[in-house]
């Protein structure tokens, strides 16, 4: 009990530094609404495999709670709320098929993170018009969820057993 | 990496794609109006070929002011925090947009000068 509390706590710490180190980054430069690395995801995408399914769940809705907080603000913990959830959901499941590695796990996360904001923002706009943006976040979600997937896979191969025991 | 990750990369890549191909082709016409919705009400709608400033009243008394200038139409300032609006590039071609979530401002170049009609029945 006192090793689980001390390695949630761990990663919940770890979720937050990286949603901060996000927030510094002027991702809005780019013009384009939504793109980000999603760094925190790398947590969430971690605890997947060290934590089990509600683990997981449990250290991604503190973490948006958060940094929703703390980083981005009220309004936006909603958009956090739909693209996590539903990354977090997809990604369980395509780990559970069998049928992806890890980076495949990732990608499908990535991209649905960004399927959920999409959606979030064209119910809460009234307006579909926000599609225009659907091939672009689809292929930022690729690259980002490419990236989450390498970096986490490599993370989760070199962590001693013996200190984050599964 | 295992058959299905290529699959699902692929899929997804393709599916990009295709839809940016037909945004692309769609959008190769310059538009005439730049429409603005606030909170999925028409707002106004405004011709892109006469220069003019409009401050929008957006959703929670948040404004945005939008300039039409040569023909585009730009977001050059807004009360929001976090500015996403005025980042995102000023636009001209039919269907393009520029969205402020917390205003609930949208701004879409639009074609045609009818009002906006969800679908025809013939």
């Amino acid at each position: 009990m006192n090793g689980k509390v001390a390695k949630y706590g761990m990663l919940v710490a770890l979720a937050f530094i990286l949603s901060w180190v996000e927030a510094l980054i002027p991702f809005g430069n780019l013009g384009i609404p939504g793109i980000k690395i999603g760094l925190a995801n790398l947590v969430v995408f971690a605890a997947i495999y060290l934590c089990g399914p509600w683990g997981a769940l449990l250290i991604s809705l503190v973490r948006i709670v958060l940094s929703g907080l703390a980083f981005n603000g009220m309004f936006y913990m909603i958009y956090s709320l739909a693209g996590g959830m539903l990354s977090l959901g997809v990604m369980l499941l395509c780990r559970k098929c069998r049928y992806f590695s890890k980076i495949g796990v990732s990608v499908a996360g990535g991209i649905s993170h960004n399927i959920g904001q999409i959606c979030v923002a064209a119910l809460t706009l009234g307006s579909s018009s926000v599609f225009y943006y659907f091939p672009v976040l689809l292929i930022a979600g690729t690259v980002s969820g490419a990236v989450i997937g390498c970096v986490g896979g490599i993370v989760l191969e070199k962590l001693p057993r013996g200190i984050i025991g599964g | 990496m295992k058959k299905g990750d290529f699959i699902l990369i692929g899929s997804i890549l393709a599916v990009a794609a295709v839809s940016l191909l037909v945004y692309r082709y769609m959008g190769s016409v310059a538009a005439q109006w730049a429409v603005v919705t606030v909170d999925g009400q028409e707002y106004g709608r405004y011709p892109l070929d006469e220069d003019q400033e409009i401050l929008i009243q957006g959703a929670a008394g948040g404004t945005n002011l939008l300039v039409i200038k040569d023909g585009y139409a730009d977001v050059t300032d807004a009360s929001c925090p976090d500015k996403l609006c005025v980042h995102q590039h000023k636009i001209r071609d039919n269907g393009e947009t520029i969205v402020c979530l917390p205003n609930k401002v949208v701004v879409t170049a639009v074609n045609s000068g009818r009002p906006a009609l969800d679908g025809v029945v013939r």
